[in-house]
């Protein structure tokens, strides 16, 4: 594991440089922890300062501190993230293992219904839900929702592998000494696929981070929840860059770019990692 | 001809899933709905004062079916598809007594221009960049284009559309930035009216070809790759045939088949796309037609903008697959 690590940071510019944005996200999160004022109140500081020694990155129109409200946001935004990400991992290993190891018609059925949720345009749909549950609309049931939508593309994926690993001969040895699909499934495949669903996972985060973003942008989630979407939309509802409070406006847009190309790397150079051809390449042995 | 009326059949069958999923998904979501919209809407047409009972009777008809109160649950499914089979979503709220259908109609050519010009031009210049870049690997050029192409890929189409409009909003006020065309002119056949349109689509266009042209960059390049090492190119090259022909019928052509499967699966994730750059531009397409009836409480308003919108994506899809066969004759012969 640790020498997996090694040899990605020292061969792979990729991995390294991923690894150095999330962390510092990551730190900025995580002083959510000791931020001095309460991420929810409004005029605790001098509104529309702009960034100084005191205020890092200046102050908003409602008087909160720029730096400790970013803090709180990207704490939630990121934890929003992880929870699709995990919800949506589940279905995606439930439904591509068995599509691939079952095959035949329960493959067809269940890959027919996969290709529909890859098709479906999400955002419609998702600004409905909004619509018709108003003030019901919660962090954890946008999660849920986002999470029940956003598994199609990765379970295509596990199913091709799984399909490969049903062909081996490990496969036939384990059903002949009697284990069940399920135990088959979850005991001989899913190691092997592990790889993949951790790239996948950066990818998913990066879309429901985006999709969090733009409806909370638009008004269209629970609002009063610090998120990164939720700071832009009230810097947005105060006009920030007509009156020139741009630094309430840069602020979060840069951190949730750097969030974006950090786990856009990371998934890259896993990605890169599991083919072995390429990184032969890359260490120059290829 | 068989191979190619199975391959058919084929994709009808998931066309109607689609939209049979689809549907029955906003179904379960606006039947789920905590308040009662038929009233909430109806207290808020009369409120306006003058509007005429058949209206109000006629929106309270389709608001019932739409929203599901009265009937048994299979009644209420039934009226839902009627509705939409029939494509009557009854008058608008906000545009009272406009019909419903009749706004969508005067949004979708904006919306679906839109998306059809970005998708062509960012396919078409990724698929074209990404194939050269993998065929000419040493070029520093497209290496460069590579990682900037890279860079901007994972940003969502939002925050893209929004930094694109404070530089040439605030910062280089050179571009429209909002609406699909001049002010005051009339729309018609003319060239200035031409004109102003493409100014106005400029910004728009932009913010979704600079998002989606990255992934269809990488993919090509990587795709290209591959078939460089392949042993019909490898002997192409043998035998001395031109290096542009080579690239054209032998490395390109190959790589393309599954580019445009994955056009097919992307097309979804497109029209998000342009429905939110329309709201950042105030294009008056579907995208500015939903937001603002969210804003504006019109039930029928949202539900049909959600129904067109799926049921557009999937045949925008079915197109795509429809035509597949003319690129990769296998289809046919099998």
């Amino acid at each position: 594991m640790w020498k997996i690590l090694r040899d990605l940071l020292r061969y792979n510019w990729e991995f390294t440089a991923g690894v150095i944005l999330l962390a510092g996200v990551t730190i900025v999160a995580l002083l959510s922890f000791v931020s001095p004022y309460p991420p929810l109140d409004v005029y605790v500081v001098a509104p529309d300062l702009p960034p100084s020694m005191e205020h890092w990155l200046g102050t908003t129109s409602r008087g909160q501190d720029v730096f400790w409200q970013l803090s709180v946001a990207i704490r939630n935004t990121l934890a929003f993230g992880i929870v699709v990400a995990l919800i949506s991992r589940v279905i995606a290993l439930a439904v591509g293992l068995f599509a691939g190891y079952a095959g035949g018609p329960v493959d067809r059925l269940l890959m027919s219904v996969n290709d529909t949720f890859i098709v479906v345009p999400i955002f419609p749909i998702l600004v409905l839900f909004y619509f018709v549950m108003r003030d019901q609309m919660s962090w954890g049931l946008l999660a849920l929702v986002a999470a029940c939508l956003g598994w199609a593309y990765d379970a295509r994926l596990i199913r091709s592998i799984a399909l490969s690993l049903k062909t081996r001969e490990f496969t036939a040895q384990s059903a002949f000494s009697g284990m069940n699909a399920g135990e088959i499934v979850t005991r001989e495949h899913l190691p092997y696929v592990m790889p993949v669903v951790f790239t996948t996972t950066m990818n998913n985060m990066n879309w429901s981070i985006g999709l969090e973003v733009t409806l909370s942008v638009l008004g269209f989630t629970d609002v009063n929840t610090p998120t990164i979407g939720g700071m832009i939309y009230w810097a947005n509802q105060h006009a920030a860059l007509v009156s020139g409070i741009w630094w309430w406006i840069a602020a979060p847009v840069a951190l949730v770019i750097a969030v974006f190309v950090a786990l856009f790397l990371l998934a890259v150079s896993m990605n890169e990692y599991i083919d072995p051809r390429s990184r032969l390449a890359r260490m120059g042995g290829g | 001809m068989r191979g190619y009326a199975l391959y058919l059949f084929k994709r009808l069958f998931q066309f109607c899933l689609v939209v049979f999923i689809g549907i029955n998904v906003t179904y379960l979501i606006t039947h789920a709905t905590p308040i009662d919209p038929v009233e909430q809407t109806i207290t808020a047409a009369t409120a306006f004062g003058t509007t005429s009972p058949e209206a109000i009777a006629m929106m309270r008809r389709s608001l019932q079916d739409l929203y599901g109160t009265g009937g048994s649950g299979f009644d209420q499914w039934l009226a839902f598809w009627r509705r939409i089979v029939v494509g009557d979503f009854g008058p608008s709220l906000s545009a009272f007594p406009t019909p419903v259908s009749t706004l969508i109609r005067r949004a979708l050519p904006w919306t679906a221009g839109l998306m059809l010009v970005a998708t062509l031009l960012s396919w078409g210049l990724g698929n074209l960049l990404g194939g050269l870049a993998g065929y000419y690997r040493r070029n520093r050029l497209l290496k460069f284009a590579g990682i900037v192409a890279m860079g901007v890929h994972p940003v969502p189409y939002y925050i893209v559309a929004f930094v694109l409009l404070i530089i040439f909003g605030y910062l280089w006020p050179v571009l429209p930035i909002t609406g699909a065309y001049a002010q005051g002119l009339q729309p018609g056949f003319s060239l200035e009216f031409a004109g102003s349109v493409i100014r106005h689509s400029l910004l728009p266009t932009a913010s979704l070809v600079l998002v989606g042209i990255g992934g269809w960059f990488m993919g090509m390049r990587s795709l290209v790759s591959n078939v460089v090492t392949e042993d019909y190119t490898v002997y192409a090259e043998l035998a001395g045939v031109r290096r542009r022909r080579i690239l054209g019928a032998y490395v390109m052509r190959n790589a393309l088949a599954p580019q445009v499967t994955g056009l097919a699966m992307t097309l979804g994730a497109i029209f998000n796309g342009a429905i939110i750059t329309e709201q950042v531009f105030g294009y008056p397409g579907l995208g500015s037609l939903l937001v603002a009836a969210v804003h504006a409480g019109d039930y029928s308003l949202v539900i049909g903008v959600t129904t067109v919108s799926i049921l557009a994506v999937s045949f925008a899809v079915l197109l795509v697959d429809v035509l597949y066969p003319l690129l990769d004759p296998r289809v046919q012969a099998r």
